[in-house]
């Protein structure tokens, strides 16, 4: 039966899929030196699929679609906005990354690996859900090994797969006992059966840890952060960028909706668990980051300690929290990317990724330098930047739920984070090169980084000083799960 | 009053950050231009504020009110009243004779303002100076914080970036590390009065004349209390938590110390007093006394410290340690007097040592040496300069006929009145200021000039002179005529009384 929310349900996905044919027809078309053109075919498509979407799909009052296996509501809604735009600024990122982004195919990859995570934020079916996540991972696995010739780039797409596999097994398990346990595999009857079935709490807690592995390992909590680091050093920048923000937010997506429809009665032992590995995320991330030298490696660690302070608000249990997790990571997706950009913009350049090589920059390029300057203060959650609003909201919705000592140690890490951010600014603007007349080689940007890291930084100023409507969004999306 | 004075005070220099770094990196005198510019204009501005305040209505006045997030109670909210008012005016002034500090000249060979990058300079500048204006006029905990944290991330690039070579790095770091720490300590219990005040009254807003009504219990203010208001009272250099200011000052350019022992300390001391003091009135009552022992350890302490340092810089950060004491001692008193010479203290301290910043900066640039002992003889290349640092000294020894006796006398006697042993403690500091200051302006102004600076200095810009000006027309104008400042503070002390219970 094909009604219009049906269709309106799965419009961005129907979107996408168009954009990624018309990728594939259109590229053979195309001379060699044209290829990258192809970014500007996605991200303008993705864009304009966004308004469409926009306009033409949205949700109302939630509804489950597709026999059971969509949920049309407004927290996948937003979510899937928010992909599709890292999509897009990750497809401009992407075109003058010679080695990938001359290549068709990989923008298909982008694609193919957007769909899925659309349908991570919307599935409402364990099947689905797998499936949407596998269509995620697949495409990222090659994507992360793209560069062939490229040792550390094979080797990063190599263990991400190895991680990948291992952890989505674990979690198929988990999810085949589910089913095994309730004979259901919808989301929304899950509660039910578990309470009908007076499984004993051991049973299905270890069921729920089996789960969390493979949605930890998508979002690098502790102990399943391990892969991030040579992941992101050894992918194209662009994509490392994709890894670091979408799909950690699809991870989060599914978590939010996994936990709080499917799991509501058992929120007092995993609140517990994800607390303390809340804590532990944060504090490990943090440290670590602290002797890294590659700006690469620094990312993923911090990126790994965000993941921490989100789950902060996925603890809190309320409408609030829940909120709070999805202005967090629209805030984090728009700065990271950003940050990503930058270290993409200069290493095109000058082919460096250290943090050392930063010195001088700000006598290089004064906009990129005052570009890093946002996005590492938003990172630090400095105001007016859009890190900072978000982790205020975290935070607050901590508190209102009596994790009082938890936001402590948030804030303790937030200081930590302080010092390492600050750090690689210090390269950026204080320290100078060796050798002084290498400064007057400037950085220049190409057309698409220059348009993909001005809309980020905008916006990652307007999250953090307008940030009433992105708020509200954010409550929309969260008022759907209760 | 229609126009909105306050918002335009606090958005005209984060503005003029933007328009200057617009312009291209070459136009070093057009960037210049524009920060004097809107120096000038939010000067004036506060000025305008300044005397049309209200003392006969009193309250918060020039009240702007947007809903910025109504979800969350959060809301753009400005108002001044009678502690603020003063404060927004000194921050005037510090920001516009900090400009004229450091203008700067790309010809002569006198390292004097600055010279590398002065686009960023100045733009990193207003938009601390813009943070430190949002502070002073938000009546909203969550913009108060949102400023807070404006005025505190610039800190590290100025002096990372424009510092003293040595210890800038270091200095740098640990001042942003201790100010953040302190500034997210302070979140936590904000976030927590936030939510009880919402139990209470079924209220979520992070107003802070609505959270004066929340009724916290009395063991709520005294287990939240000293987290707030030590969080803050970092910033205003509260001892054992001060030992990142002297160092930040001394590695700041000139501009950046004068804006920071200026105005931002004070930043720390009055969010203390907003937050801490004003919104768990019982919590402060119940821990007044350590908060006036923190403080007349800060102040003898500090005078103690700056007596021994050879450093002309250190010295003056050292006093300021000292100074703010007498701020933070104002302050545990809880009565009339001494928060009245607390308020005043504020602004008299604002000035003062905007100045003695200033003169270190100028010598230095010239002698390239802070040591006290190898300096001597100013007086005769920059008498100017001389006549500014006697002044400022004057203030700082709490003489009759300057700003400091104003400020220091009604906090002795509140002190006095609640605790006769710590006035006579604090006291000493008198003496030992009075004793530095008098041993250096003889050493450095009328000692005997080094044989190897004959000839080689130059004496002040017409800019720096007319920055010494104005700082000093203000000491000896409330010094002499405190009707300019007293009856205005003493409306805001009214309110902070009426919070305590009419103590």
């Amino acid at each position: 039966m094909f009604t219009s929310t049906l269709f309106a349900s799965i419009l961005p996905e129907i979107l996408i899929l168009t954009i990624g044919l018309l990728v594939l027809v259109v590229e053979p078309f195309w001379k060699e030196e044209q290829r990258r053109n192809v970014g500007w075919l996605t991200a303008v498509g993705l864009l304009a699929a966004m308004v469409i979407s926009l306009l033409f799909a949205r949700p109302g009052e939630p509804i489950s679609t597709l026999g059971g296996t969509v949920r049309f509501d407004w927290l996948g809604f937003f979510f899937k906005m928010l992909f599709m735009f890292a999509g897009a600024a990750t497809a401009l990122l992407l075109m003058d990354n010679e080695k990938v982004g001359h290549r068709g195919e990989a923008y298909l990859l982008l694609l193919a690996s957007l769909l899925g995570m659309n349908l991570m934020a919307s599935a409402a079916d364990l099947v689905m859900l797998y499936l949407a996540i596998e269509t995620t991972s697949i495409p990222l696995y090659i994507l992360a090994g793209f560069m062939l010739a490229d040792d550390k780039s094979t080797e990063a797409g190599f263990k991400y797969l190895l991680f990948g596999a291992l952890t989505s097994t674990v979690m198929l398990y988990g999810f085949s006992l589910v089913f095994g346990f309730t004979g259901t595999t919808d989301l929304y009857q899950l509660a039910d059966m578990l309470k009908a079935g007076n499984l004993e709490l051991v049973t299905t807690f270890s069921v729920l840890a089996l789960i969390l592995v493979g949605i930890g390992f998508k979002v690098s909590i502790v102990p399943l952060h391990f892969w991030a680091p040579d992941v992101y050093e050894g992918s194209p920048t662009p994509v490392a960028g994709f890894l670091s923000t979408a799909s950690k937010a699809a991870g989060f997506a599914v978590l939010t909706r996994l936990f709080i429809v499917a799991f509501p009665d058992l929120a007092s032992s995993w609140t517990a668990v994800l607390a303390v590995l809340a804590a532990v995320t944060m504090t490990v991330g943090n440290l670590l980051a602290l002797p890294q030298t590659n700006i690469k490696r620094l990312l993923a660690f911090s990126s790994v300690a965000h993941a921490g302070y989100v789950l902060i608000g996925v603890i809190a249990l309320t409408q609030l929290g829940v909120a709070s997790v999805v202005f967090y990571l629209a805030a984090y997706i728009l700065t990271n990317l950003l940050a990503f950009g930058i270290v993409m913009a200069f290493s095109r350049v000058t082919g460096l990724e250290e943090i050392t090589d930063y010195a001088g920059m700000s006598r290089r390029n004064p906009g990129l330098a005052l570009m890093m300057l946002a996005a590492f203060l938003s990172l630090a959650g400095m105001p007016p930047f859009g890190g900072f609003v978000a982790k205020v909201v975290v935070f607050a919705a901590g508190v209102q739920a009596g994790y009082v000592w938890l936001v402590v140690i948030g804030i303790i890490n937030s200081a930590i984070g302080v010092y390492y951010y600050l750090n690689v600014l210090k390269y950026v603007y204080l320290y100078r090169m060796p050798n002084q007349d290498e400064e007057n080689h400037p950085v220049p940007l190409t057309r698409p980084y220059a348009i993909a890291l001005v809309v980020l930084v905008f916006g990652v100023i307007l999250i953090g000083t307008l940030f009433a409507p992105w708020f509200s969004w954010s409550d929309a999306a969260a008022l759907n799960l209760f | 009053m229609d126009f909105p004075v306050l918002s335009v005070i606090t958005f005209t220099p984060i503005a003029a950050a933007l328009l200057i770094l617009l312009l291209p990196a070459q136009r070093k005198n057009e960037a210049r231009a524009v920060a004097l510019a809107a120096a000038s204009f939010a000067l004036i501005l506060s000025f305008g504020v300044y005397f049309n305040y209200d003392q006969a209505a009193a309250g918060y006045q020039f009240i702007e009110k947007y809903n910025w997030l109504p979800a969350l109670g959060i809301s753009l909210h400005f108002g001044v009243d009678g502690m603020s008012t003063p404060l927004v005016l000194l921050t005037g002034v510090v920001m516009f004779t900090g400009v004229l500090i450091s203008w700067g000249d790309d010809d002569k060979h006198v390292m004097a303002g600055i010279q590398d990058r002065p686009r960023e300079f100045f733009a990193f500048l207003f938009i601390l100076a813009s943070g430190v204006f949002g502070v002073f006029v938000s009546l909203d905990l969550f913009m108060l914080f949102f400023f807070y944290e404006i005025a505190v991330f610039p800190m590290y690039l100025l002096i990372a970036i424009w510092g003293w070579i040595v210890t800038r790095e270091y200095a740098a770091m640990k001042l942003t590390l201790y100010l953040f720490l302190g500034s997210v300590v302070s979140l936590v219990g904000v976030l927590v009065m936030y939510w009880v005040q919402y139990q209470n009254t079924g209220v979520l807003t992070f107003d802070m004349l609505e959270m004066e009504k929340a009724g916290f219990s009395q063991i709520f203010q005294n287990i939240w209390f000293l987290p707030v208001f030590l969080g803050f009272a970092v910033l205003g250099g509260i001892w054992p938590f001060h030992n990142w200011s002297p160092d930040g000052h001394v590695a700041a350019p000139t501009a950046v110390s004068m804006f920071h022992a200026g105005v931002l300390m004070k930043l720390g001391a009055f969010a203390a007093l907003r937050v801490g003091i004003m919104l768990l009135p019982q919590g402060a009552q119940s821990w007044s006394w350590l908060i006036m022992t923190f403080a007349a350890i800060a102040v003898v302490y500090g005078a103690y410290i700056a007596f021994v340092q050879t450093d002309f810089k250190y010295m003056v950060g050292f006093s300021s340690v000292s100074h703010m004491g007498l701020v933070m001692l104002g302050f545990s008193t809880l009565n009339r007097q001494g928060l009245l010479g607390a308020g005043v203290q504020m602004f008299s301290h604002g000035v003062m040592t905007a100045l003695f910043f200033a003169v270190v900066g100028m010598i230095y640039d010239r002698a390239h040496t802070r040591e006290i002992p190898e300096l001597g003889g100013m007086n005769k290349v920059m008498p100017f300069a001389a006549i500014g640092f006697i002044i400022g000294g004057l203030v700082s020894m709490g003489m009759p006929g300057f700003s400091g006796f104003i400020a220091e006398f009604p906090i002795f006697m509140g002190v006095w009145g609640r605790q006769w042993l710590v006035a006579v403690i604090a006291i000493i500091s008198i003496i030992i200021t009075a004793g530095y200051i008098m041993r250096n302006i003889g050493q450095v102004f009328f000692g005997n000039m080094p044989e190897k600076f004959e000839g080689h200095l130059t004496d002040v810009t017409v800019l720096d002179k007319i920055a010494i000006t104005t700082l000093c027309l203000f000491m000896i104008l409330i010094g002499l005529f405190p009707g300019f400042m007293v009856p205005l503070v003493q409306t805001g002390v009214e309110n902070i009384l009426r919070l305590l219970g009419g103590a």
